[in-house]
């Protein structure tokens, strides 16, 4: 195992991420902020409570996990596209680390970024709402595991992508689409029973309902379930980069 | 000693059916420069890039000091250095920045103290803390070099080190260059200035459509293939050369108004006194005579044509 490699792609990434520190922080932090005003604030006096939480700390686990889920993949994909945009990928290529190594360089300071962001927001959060946290380490750990999964989905996505539209293209038209209808801003109990079971093919689904249950005691769908799709996604993000540098798909001729 | 760099039977064709190597067997020896010369798309790059790890070959085998860069490419490619073709480097970190990053990536421990020797070898050290950016071609190519010296290789692989690099610094590279061979790194580069291999090679190669149509010590090749002629300028037109010339094979040239000699430098006698002799036997009087010895580019472009 090439430490070294490893330690020098993650600090290089983390060093990059540390420049564009306002942009990469102050941003969502103002989004989240909004939603919380819109959604918690305007319709948080309709909707006063779901399953005996008040509204606007009902959708905190979701809009973190919207940040979390945009924020992964956007990095991730930038991450391992830029080097082979400006070429410098020849590097990496030509570098005695395997590609295993250059995933967790990449993949590791992706998600780095993420769940630093998360925790941002929940700070934020809290000056919003009154929130409470069941189980911290459950959080934590659908946190990491979360930012894992779709920062390898991210780095699949930077691999694949041929210009920057293509970058933009999942996460504006896959991950968000998706993460709104997957509960953040409503329990999918509301929904009428045809579209709940359209809803569960939704992995979204299954990361927000989780993460919320860790907060406060209520999902949609089983701990259990939740931890158990959110592996089984990780597991076949694995799978696909594996296949990536087997083939050489996308990074050598 | 076995060689440094052993190629056998490589052959790449690329996605789009273009067969850039075809069956190339090479050999580097240690502590050598290497010149690989060869036309625009001859396949230099591809020969390089398949050492190096960045393009995989479609058949064949090659081993950097003892090892395969397939199955034991760690070893392999910790020895190698590679100064790519194409300017490459992220823009907004600083020169130091990206120089160390390169000695980590392969597997080096830090050392500032080193990063500084190279920085100083490559005339960038007051331009450390300058942002990529900011820099000049030729000094953004110095830290291409500075990249690929920094993880202490024992090959480097110069991919036309002096394409956009000005005299000056050109002289400063080969001085590099030159240092690096005498503390033992072997060296191999690909140019079109055939004066640089002629400059610079132990050893040069030529390569065309793929195929390697020459491998030669520079001195040899110099030697076997270059002839020298002498020119002289005449005073009055001839007809054709005097029977009692014969035996020098001699041509006339410019309508006339030149005759030519070839030969051989290498030989005892190069016949110039007996011709001059017989010259003036003949009556023939010359205003003016050259010398004149064909190059490494003379032989290069006669290899090249031939084909
Ligand atoms: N990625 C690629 N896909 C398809 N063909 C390629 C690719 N890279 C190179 N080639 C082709 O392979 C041949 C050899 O190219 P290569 O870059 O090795 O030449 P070269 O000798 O380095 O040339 P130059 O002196 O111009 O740098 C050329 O015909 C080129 O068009
Ligand atoms: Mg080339």
């Amino acid at each position: 195992m090439n430490l070294r490699a490893i330690w020098a792609i993650y600090a290089f990434e983390m060093a990059r991420t540390g420049r564009t520190l306002v942009q990469s922080i102050v941003a969502p932090v103002i989004t989240t902020a909004l939603y919380f005003v819109v959604f918690g604030a305007a319709m948080g006096t309709r909707i006063s409570q779901i399953e005996g939480v008040q509204y606007g700390a009902f959708i905190v686990p979701g809009l973190i996990m919207l940040t979390l889920l945009t924020q992964s993949v956007t990095n991730a994909a930038f991450g391992i596209y830029f080097p082979k945009f400006i070429g410098t990928i020849y590097e990496l290529l030509s570098a005695p680390i395997s590609a295993f190594e250059i995933v967790i360089g990449y993949v590791g300071a992706a998600a780095t970024k993420s769940v630093i962001l998360g925790l941002v927001i929940l700070a934020t959060a809290f000056f919003f709402v009154p929130l409470r946290i069941d189980h911290p380490l459950w959080m934590v750990a659908f946190l990491v595991l979360t930012a894992v999964t779709f920062s390898l989905l991210g780095f699949i996505i930077g691999v694949w992508a041929d210009g920057f539209e293509q970058l933009q293209f999942v996460p504006m038209l896959v991950i968000t689409p998706l993460t709104f209808l997957g509960g953040t801003f409503y329990s999918i109990d509301v929904l009428p029973p045809a579209w709940q079971t359209v809803t569960l093919f939704n992995p979204v689904v299954y990361l927000v309902s989780g993460f919320r249950w860790s907060f406060f005691e209520i999902a949609d769908v089983h701990i259990g379930v939740s931890l158990g799709m959110t592996a089984l996604f990780l597991v076949a993000c694995l799978a696909a980069i594996w296949w990536i540098f087997k083939t050489g798909y996308r990074l050598k001729t | 000693m076995s060689p440094i760099i052993s190629i056998s039977g490589l052959s790449k064709t690329y996605a789009t059916g273009l067969s850039a190597l075809k069956r190339v067997d090479l050999e580097i020896r240690h502590g050598e420069i290497f010149a690989l010369l060869g036309p625009n798309g001859a396949g230099k790059t591809t020969l390089i890039n398949i050492v190096c790890g960045i393009v995989t070959p479609s058949s064949g085998s090659v081993t950097v000091g003892g090892h395969d860069i397939v199955k034991d490419y760690r070893a392999a490619r910790e020895l190698i250095g590679l100064v790519p073709q194409e300017l490459a480097i992220t823009p907004f970190e600083s020169v130091w920045q990206t120089v160390s990053f390169s000695r980590g990536l392969f597997g080096r421990p830090a050392n500032p103290a080193y990063v500084e020797k190279v920085l100083k070898d490559v005339a960038l050290w007051d331009r450390r803390k300058s942002k990529i950016v900011t820099l000049s071609g030729g000094m953004k190519r110095r830290v291409m070099i500075a990249k690929a010296l920094v993880h202490e290789p024992q090959v480097l692989f110069l991919d036309e080190p002096t394409a956009g690099v000005d005299v000056e610094l050109r002289q400063e590279m080969w001085q590099v260059v030159r240092t690096l061979r005498a503390s033992g790194v072997t060296i191999i580069l690909t140019t079109h200035y055939i004066e640089e291999a002629e400059l610079m090679a132990d050893r040069v190669g030529v390569i065309n459509k793929g195929e390697i149509i020459l491998v030669e010590e520079k001195a040899a090749l110099m030697q076997k293939l270059g002839k020298k002629q002498l020119t002289l300028q005449l005073l009055d037109t001839l007809q054709e050369v005097p029977a009692r010339l014969a035996p020098y094979g001699l041509n006339l040239a410019h309508g006339g108004r030149e005759l030519v000699y070839t030969y051989d430098t290498k030989a005892e006698r190069t016949g110039i006194t007996g011709l001059l002799d017989d010259l003036s036997a003949a009556g023939i009087a010359f205003k003016d005579l050259q010398t004149t010895q064909s190059s490494l580019e003379d032989i290069f472009v006669d290899l090249v044509r031939e084909r």
